[in-house]
């Protein structure tokens, strides 16, 4: 009798033991689908291996990243000013904040993020990593202004993120840090590799001859020259991902990467942005100051403003820039907007 | 019984001397390392010296160095992946480890640059990974060198140059291009590896200015890729830049 009670005892212990591992799931890896051009020409994406991609994880992502919680007063999420259908932009010059103030920073489009080999993110490059990117707006008094604790409060006591979290991240207690990581996980997913252009490469299609001259004057040195920074047929990203200073003022208001590093001769320097679905993203540059793509190839073509940290790629800077004739200026466009990836913008994977 | 002593003590023997063969033809091995050092007629140049007007070059002009990137190629103790991008501001890629080398005497050789069987376009997923690419219209392929920079200009002015070498090309005829490989080869010397020897490899920045031509950035200081004199003149420049430095 006491024999039986002893194998009653090992058999409770072992339906308890099994009945654990159930709880234990296993996120299902994420299949990242590369586009054939940044397979063929470029290094593999930078995925940290403490944050690989799961099907679970870009989901919670994805949630998080539209949820207005994360904001202090449940007004406003990642994506207010990041939309989807704007290439993740808010087409603002400077983006409202929950209590209505303006930073000082366009919003920038967000896509082919994971291709940011020096991962240094944000027109100024301040925040390394996009797990660490993704920290800041939240706390930000002028963006969403939210305190981290309460925000992993609200999250917790929610009827659904308990559970998301543990099926992607193997707990149900969640923190700022996983929260982070999901939006990064969703944010690495969002890759544009699907235009005109990308068709062009690829074979598939013609350009018109605006295009085609267009792109002779983007990589001609002797004019555009804009592929030393914007990337080319052989770098599908079509940004270096660098700091330059192009020639916008002769003093700063905003220091840009100077005020990240402290060197003074970063002073002026902003991230290249890509090239890419320029259609959605205006308006240009880090303060937003130009409304059109006119304007913007007019500033190369004569409006450099000289100062002692301007990029020597700028050309001809005492006359004001490379003086493009008009014809040359509107296929430059023509073929800037041949890199719109409307498939991109549609992506239901990337929707609300 | 006799006969079984006797194979036991042949195996024996036979595995012995095989133990001592192998022992005796272990050769050690060692690691040579290449340090790509950078100076201006013998002043020493770190990132730290970029940004500021502090060099003459040969013609007087005052210059600054604002970006130095460089490509070598077919390191002569290198097997397989044998192409380094060298990007002195960034600090990166200055220092390179070679391996598994024996007890021998070397000839030391590199190419600076692409030979045009190697310069193919849009082959090395690294290099467009960091806008290295030469545009399509001057023949594609890769820069040899950015080196990027300001000099103080006739008109007591800082403007920009882009000192960037690639293949040499002429589009006299763009119907009709004509190619010169400017891709140089390096040879330092023979070098005696019985340690793990660090091996310096000198730049002298100052004489992509000076010898046989001397440089008028007035004159030659941007658009130089499509220029194919320019190309030439620079590529005749570079025999004196490098030199090897200290062996320890």
């Amino acid at each position: 009798m006491k024999k039986s009670y002893i194998y009653f005892f090992a058999f409770f212990l072992l339906t308890s033991c099994s009945s654990k591992e159930e709880e234990i799931y296993t996120p299902v890896p994420y299949n990242l689908e590369i586009p054939a051009l940044f397979a063929d020409k470029l290094i593999a994406p930078i995925i940290p291996a403490d944050n690989l991609l799961t099907e679970e994880g870009v989901l919670l992502g994805k949630k998080l990243f539209f949820d207005k919680k994360l904001s202090g007063d449940n007004t406003k999420a990642c994506s207010s000013c990041h939309n989807p259908k704007k290439s993740f932009t808010d087409q603002q010059q400077f983006s409202a904040g929950i209590q209505g103030e303006f930073g000082t920073r366009n919003a920038m489009p967000l896509f082919n993020l994971a291709w940011n080999f020096d991962e240094r993110f944000a027109w100024d490059g301040k925040e390394f990593g996009l797990e660490q990117q993704a920290l800041e707006p939240v706390s930000n008094p002028i963006e969403m202004h939210a305190n981290w604790n309460l925000i992993v409060q609200k999250l917790q006591e929610s009827t659904e993120y308990p559970t998301l979290f543990l099926r992607a991240f193997g707990t149900s207690k969640i923190d700022a840090k996983l929260v982070t990581k999901a939006i990064a996980q969703f944010e690495r997913t969002l890759i544009s590799g699907d235009s005109k252009f990308d068709k062009y490469l690829l074979g598939e299609i013609s350009l018109t001859p605006e295009e085609e001259n267009g792109f002779n004057v983007f990589m001609d040195e002797a004019k555009g020259d804009c592929f030393h920074c914007h990337g080319s047929n052989n770098n599908p990203l079509w940004t270096d991902n660098a700091f330059h200073n192009n020639g916008l003022d002769t003093t700063f208001q905003d220091l840009g990467f100077g005020a990240v590093t402290g060197d003074p001769n970063d002073n002026g320097k902003f991230k290249s942005p890509s090239i890419r679905n320029l259609a959605f993203t205006a308006p240009y540059m880090h303060d937003g100051r130009f409304a059109t793509l006119d304007e913007v190839i007019n500033h190369y073509s004569e409006g450099l403003q000289k100062s002692s940290t301007i990029d020597p790629l700028m050309k001809k800077v005492n006359e004001g820039g490379v003086h493009l004739s008009l014809q040359d200026k509107n296929d430059l466009k023509a073929f800037l907007l041949s890199l719109t990836d409307r498939k991109f913008i549609n992506n239901p994977n990337f929707q609300e | 019984m006799r006969k079984k002593y006797c194979l036991l003590i042949l195996i024996l023997i036979l595995v012995t001397r095989c133990n001592e063969e192998k022992e005796c033809c272990v050769q050690p091995q060692f690691t040579i390392t290449l340090n790509f050092t950078h100076h201006w007629n013998g002043l020493k140049i770190t990132p730290q010296d970029f940004n500021e007007l502090k060099f003459t070059n040969e013609n007087g002009e005052r210059l600054s160095i604002e970006r130095l990137r460089y490509l070598v190629s077919n390191i002569s103790l290198i097997n397989g992946k044998n192409y380094h991008l060298i990007d002195v501001g960034e600090n990166s890629g200055t220092s390179i480890t070679i391996p598994e080398l024996t007890n021998e005497s070397y000839a030391l050789s590199f190419r600076f640059g692409f030979s045009d069987e190697d310069n193919t376009d849009g082959t090395y997923l690294d290099l467009n990974s960091v806008s290295f690419s030469v545009p399509g219209m001057l023949g594609g392929g890769y820069h040899f060198m950015q080196f990027d920079g300001k000099y103080i200009d006739n008109n007591n002015e800082a403007s920009g140059f882009n000192y960037h070498t690639i293949k040499a090309v002429d589009r006299t005829d763009p119907n009709n291009l004509k190619f010169e490989d400017t891709s140089f080869e390096v040879n330092l010397g023979t070098i005696e590896v019985a340690s793990n020897p660090e091996i310096e490899i000198k730049m002298n920045l100052a004489e992509w200015f000076k010898n046989p031509n001397t440089w008028n950035l007035n004159e030659l200081n941007s658009i130089l890729m499509p220029n194919f004199e320019a190309q030439k003149m620079m590529r005749e420049n570079g025999d004196s830049v490098f030199s090897l430095g200290v062996v320890n």
